[in-house]
């Protein structure tokens, strides 16, 4: 049983008031932090713990807050981004609706530690029902003296809001969310300036996860060096897991880094194995733009080692037969899948979702949508799957924010690992087709 | 949308206004803009499950911006409707995870049970929109459906939709807000 830094509580009846919290221990790294440590030194232990961003690109938590310019007389933000939309993943508001005070004294510690006065958690607008939960704890908080003036006697000033979106998922990528907070439409920003120089009303910005954010108050109390010897290289600590698709037990697993993906799919511990006793085809291993693995390579490496849940592990091999940890959505599919269906799903999803700043994801992921759409309804023909990886191609790296990698890499890896399916959508579109189909097989179009 | 009377100039309600208040100090003073999408979610509340184009416009008074500020950003965003819609407005999200346990089916349900038509107008009887959305972050508890503020989870049987249904056929003001002392009545589309 790995230990649970954030989630050891979460169960516990009362838990989002601040009474019950406090007594569990809550808030601690605020009095520690406020009262024996500089803000620097609070740097110095994020950077210590190896924390990597949690949403996704895992960027390390402690160099990116050491990037905040901090010139004299200009006020500087820290804004969560907690407008978690990435498909497969649901940690965040599961983290937010029932640990609610977990997120705000991670938000005092980490604006402290940046020199922050005034911090933004921006919400999708979805969970509105998540910011009322948080809006409550943070009323908590300063009835009891951590939010406002002077808080706890330190001279430290802060104020904390919760900010709603309006349903788009490209406000997940840190300018656009800047952007909307701005009461703007959601268009990612040119970089540089990073928003580290000029952000949230051009003034120097931190914009962190959830998960980055709640981990901070357990790296305080217990000091980086301890929070290190969790995991595995340079993959520290606890990782919450969005556990979704066709298994047993669904589900937000805190994980030790490192946990073996067989067992974290088929030990009771965590999913429990794949669901009416099928076979597993398929894994999307942290959120539905990271390049997907079959079977074979999702539990292992090509060189035969088992896959652990680590950044380094589920990347060996690079995107030829490895995949990334994401933002740790992890989707699996049963042996009846369509992958061709799947794949038209998540473009549909990106092509939704695109921003139409830049012409080369606009326009091109418009174009997988279509094609794949085509092919998975029986009307392909021979030379789309190689236009399909083509179109994929030139989105890639053409782009102002990822959104482009995003749609084209889950094509890529597709047509990479499931050509044969895609081709016998093309050779026998009838059976293909067919309401439940399964693809039979290679032997099928020999 | 047959009016008979000439339209009136909406106007937020006491206890909105104090709400818009609140939220416009949350932001730098001459930031008001940032208010944006906070008080779109407030002025849908308010008027019926969508923001008409006069909506609009009072949004962008309230925040001193001009209009074309309110309209470039309410058809940015997927949660604002722009069309009248039912009493309830039935988000089914469509996306992989949702998909992989059964969200096309269920779609195909909620439109035979309700006679409405995914992006049409509302059922006969106005108490029913059916809006298909990308993923709503529930994914391990597919499939999904969201009402205003709550989420419809695990709608993999008969038994759960049903309850949804009846719990929304039953409700006659649409659950309060924070700073409501009761709910507002629902707009029903075309009257």
């Amino acid at each position: 049983m790995g230990r649970k830094l954030l989630t050891e509580h979460i169960n516990v009846e009362g838990i989002d008031t601040f009474e019950v919290y406090r007594k569990h221990g809550g808030y601690r790294s605020v009095e520690k932090a406020l009262k024996t440590m500089t803000p620097d030194e609070v740097v110095e232990e994020v950077k210590k713990s190896g924390l990597r961003g949690r949403g996704g690109a895992g960027f390390p938590t402690g160099m990116k807050w050491s990037f905040l310019a901090k010139p004299e007389g200009v006020p500087r933000y820290l804004v969560c981004n907690a407008d978690e939309s990435e498909p497969g993943t649901f940690k965040d508001r599961q983290l937010m609706s029932k640990l609610p005070h977990l997120l705000v004294e991670g938000m005092i510690t980490s604006s402290y530690a940046l020199g922050a006065n005034t911090s933004y958690i921006y919400i999708r607008g979805e969970l509105l029902y998540v910011l009322r939960i948080l809006e409550k704890a943070i009323a908590e908080a300063y009835a009891n003296g951590f939010l406002g003036k002077n808080i706890l006697g330190s001279g430290y000033d802060l104020d904390l809001y919760v900010h709603p979106g309006g349903g788009a998922y490209i406000c997940g990528e840190e300018t656009a969310l800047l952007e909307s907070l701005e009461g703007k439409r959601g268009n990612p920003r040119n970089k540089p300036p990073f928003p580290a120089v000029q952000g949230l009303y051009a003034r120097p910005t931190v914009v962190n996860n959830v998960e980055s954010i709640a981990a901070v108050p357990v790296i305080v109390n217990d000091g980086g060096d301890e929070y290190a010897k969790i995991g595995v290289g340079r993959s520290t600590g606890t990782k919450l897991i969005s556990a979704c698709g066709h298994l047993n037990k669904p589900g937000i697993y805190e994980i030790e880094l490192g946990v073996p993906v067989e067992e974290f799919i088929y030990s009771d511990e965590y999913c429990g194995g794949i669901w009416k006793g099928r076979d597993l085809k398929a894994v999307v291993a942290g959120g539905s733009s990271v390049p997907i693995l079959p079977k074979e390579l999702i539990l292992k490496t090509a060189a035969g080692e088992p896959r652990l849940m680590t950044y380094e592990s589920l990347s060996d091999g690079g995107f030829v037969t490895g995949t990334m940890l994401g933002s740790g959505g992890f989707i699996a599919m049963d042996e009846t899948t369509c992958i061709v269906r799947n794949t038209w799903n998540f473009s549909r999803f990106y092509h939704h979702e695109s921003c139409g700043q830049c012409s080369p994801c606009r326009e091109g992921t418009g174009w997988l949508e279509k094609i794949l759409h085509r092919l998975e309804h029986g009307h392909g023909n021979e030379r789309d799957i190689d236009v399909l990886a083509s179109v994929a191609k030139q989105i890639e790296g053409n782009t102002i924010c990822p959104l482009g990698e995003a749609a084209a890499w889950p094509v890529s890896a597709a047509i990479r690992h499931f050509r044969d399916e895609f081709e016998w959508h093309v050779r026998y579109p009838q059976e293909a087709t067919r309401p439940g189909a399964v693809f039979p097989g290679k032997a099928v179009l020999a | 949308m047959e009016s008979t009377t000439a339209p009136v100039k909406p106007q937020f309600s006491e206890a909105a206004k104090a709400e818009i208040d609140r939220i416009c100090k949350q932001y730098p003073e001459e930031r008001r803009k940032s208010a944006m999408l906070p008080v779109l979610h407030i002025a849908q509340a308010e008027f019926g499950g969508w923001v008409a184009p006069e909506v609009q416009d009072l949004v962008a008074e309230v925040l001193g911006v001009k209009p074309i500020e309110v309209y470039e950003v309410s058809t940015f965003y997927t949660m604002f409707n722009l069309k009248p819609v039912g009493k309830h407005v039935l988000e089914i999200c469509r996306t992989g995870p949702c998909q992989l346990r059964g969200s096309d089916e269920l779609t195909a349900e909620l439109e035979r049970i309700t006679g409405a038509k995914v992006g049409g107008p509302p059922s006969a009887d106005g108490l029913f929109t059916l809006k298909e959305v990308e993923c709503l972050a529930a994914c391990g508890f597919a499939p999904v459906v969201q009402v205003r503020e709550k989420y419809y989870e695990q709608l993999d049987t008969e038994a759960s939709v049903n309850a949804m249904l009846t719990e929304l056929r039953n409700m006659v003001h649409r659950p309060a807000l924070p700073w409501e002392e009761k709910g507002l009545p629902n707009a029903v589309a075309n009257n």
